[in-house]
């Protein structure tokens, strides 16, 4: 006897509530990939919410997507601190010369208005739009950069390790500040509709700083910031690894956890059960060449790998599918989902 | 007496906790005690080379291999000129970080070569094909290191060897960064001559590439 399709939503919850849906969710975390869908420069394409409105919902229809993701681009943040964002063909955007010269210099720095930003307020625009449009059937995934991971883009990584290491009532202050930004940020867009908040930390990887100074640092500021944003969040670390660090994410209270294809999914299974939804783990980079074959055998490994009970959502391992990655991969990706995710596995 | 494996154990730990003075106080005794600079490389290189496979383990940092990297190199900047000692006769090598502007990984190769002797230009960050080119042409490089984060700045090293192909300019491209990492076989279809997985595996690199020249 065949069950009533659930909704996206429905699905998604499901699966986050560590209970099996109808089939796996997929969560294609297509971004500038709307700008190639629109036929647009990625300029041109984030220059306008009406713009991601429109390729949100036709790349939805097309590859069958569980959520919309009102992800722009990583430096629209550090734009609404004054910095500039550098636009290239076919990628994202990269952030312009960091708006901190010197670590002196984070003693005078103030989080900026949400409403004084033209991009934060594109963003949020485009929130508002998706979900007048869909209410509560689909997902709407908005993303808050961590305050922790955020510095990278503010002062740059060698200056910040300076602060992490040697600079603690630097890094306190700017903590502070970001803290400030992002519990502000996410909320705004939880205001404007989102369901939930992808928590980008990067930094909270073990491939990127030591487990032990992760705890007394960026950990510390995740448990702070997200029990301050009015919604879920899913923490996503970008690719590094995670297996280390999963219980110790999973008591900052997010509820979905990103992980990249460097992770021992099985591993990561056991450990996550109960605790935290798993969301990836496709390598982003390696789908730019598949065949149709390679997608098919690549998602039905990581469902029979994850998908047992829930708590799982079928993803890329990175937060982003690249430009490159052609259709014809997208849409393989796509029936493999509904072909070997529709529960109970086989 | 410490044998020399203990003196590597002792300043590995004291980089991988990022213990500037401790790391400086066996690096100064063991300089003091050495008269040639080959000694004080391997203790330098071994330490960083042994980082670097843990990092690819996953069991150190980034970070970690980035402040062990700046440390070695403070202390090699200090040494040579009390030591009067050259730096290596070796290929004409240059750095540069292509598009993108996060320096990290360039900044750790070039930490890691200065660390062991190597002179290294750094052409610095966000340059262009174009840019990188005139540079290598105008400084002679015989082996030019690059650097990326974003993929779609990875897939310009082919613009750029298309570049030095049209000046008749032979340069070796070393490539390195997240990209190649993520795809293994990026390197060689954008037309480099290596591509690095870690920082360390730069020296295996450059011996291969730099036909042993000087680089030992």
């Amino acid at each position: 006897m065949s069950r009533q399709p659930m909704t996206s939503m429905e699905r998604v919850m499901t699966a986050i509530t560590h209970k099996e849906p109808d089939r796996v969710p997929l969560f294609l975390l297509l971004s500038l990939y709307g700008a190639k869908e629109l036929g647009m420069t990625v300029e041109e394409y984030f220059n306008k919410a009406e713009n991601v409105v429109a390729a949100q919902r036709a790349m939805r229809e097309k590859f069958q997507n569980d959520c919309y993701y009102t992800f722009f681009y990583a430096s629209i943040e550090t734009e609404a601190f004054g910095s500039e964002s550098f636009f290239v063909e076919n990628g994202p955007p990269n952030a312009g010369v960091p708006i901190l010269d010197t670590i002196e210099d984070v003693f005078h720095l103030e989080p900026p208005e949400i409403s004084e930003s033209p991009g934060l307020k594109r963003v949020l625009r485009a929130t508002e739009m998706l979900k007048e449009r869909v209410g509560n059937e689909v997902p709407i995934i908005g993303v808050a950069m961590s305050p922790f991971s955020l510095p990278v883009m503010q002062i740059g990584f060698e200056k910040y390790l300076e602060m992490i290491y040697f600079r603690k009532e630097a890094f306190d202050r700017l903590m502070k500040v970001n803290e400030a930004f992002c519990v502000a940020w996410a909320n705004a867009q939880l205001a404007a509709g989102a369901t939930a908040i992808c928590y980008f930390d990067p930094l909270a990887s073990p491939t990127v700083i030591e487990k032990e100074v992760y705890m007394r640092t960026g950990n510390v500021v995740a448990k702070r910031t997200i029990a301050k944003i009015r919604g879920a969040t899913a923490t996503h670390l970008a690719s590094g690894l995670t297996l280390p660090v999963v219980h110790e994410i999973a008591q900052t209270g997010t509820a979905v956890l990103g992980f990249g294809s460097a992770d021992d999914p099985v591993a990561l299974k056991k450990e996550a059960e109960g605790r935290v939804c798993l969301i990836g783990n496709l390598n982003g980079l390696e789908m730019v060449h598949w065949t149709r074959e390679q997608a098919r055998q690549t998602v039905k490994t990581v469902i029979e790998q994850c998908g047992k009970g829930g708590g799982f959502i079928l993803s890329d391992g990175h937060g982003e599918v690249p430009w490159q990655v052609s259709e014809e991969t997208l849409l393989a990706v796509s029936e493999a989902v509904r072909l070997y995710g529709t529960y109970p596995l086989k | 007496m410490k044998g020399f494996e203990d003196l590597l154990d002792d300043f590995e730990n004291a980089l991988l906790k990022i213990d500037r003075i401790n790391a400086a106080s066996i690096f100064r005794g063991f300089t003091q005690e050495s008269k040639e600079f080959h000694p004080v490389e391997q203790l330098v290189v071994g330490s960083l080379d042994r980082i670097g496979e843990k990092w690819e383990l996953g069991t150190v940092s980034l970070a970690q291999v980035y402040m062990s990297g700046r440390i070695c190199e403070e202390l090699i900047d200090e040494y040579l000129p009390k030591a009067k000692v050259n730096r290596k006769d070796s290929p004409r090598i240059a750095i540069a970080l292509l598009i993108d502007r996060h320096a990290l990984g360039k900044k750790i190769v070039t930490s890691l070569l200065r660390a062991a002797g190597y002179e290294v230009a750094d052409f610095g960050d966000g340059l262009t094909p174009e840019r990188i080119v005139e540079k290598t042409i105008e400084s002679r490089i015989e082996i030019l290191l690059i650097s990326t984060l974003m993929y779609v700045s990875a897939l310009k090293v082919e613009e750029l060897r298309g570049q030095f192909d049209r000046e008749g300019y032979r340069v070796k491209i070393i490539v390195g960064g997240a990209p190649f990492r993520l795809d293994e076989g990026l390197w060689e279809r954008v037309g480099a001559d290596a591509g690095s997985r870690t920082a360390s595996d730069v020296f295996d690199l450059l011996e291969y590439l730099g036909d042993g020249k000087g680089v030992s």
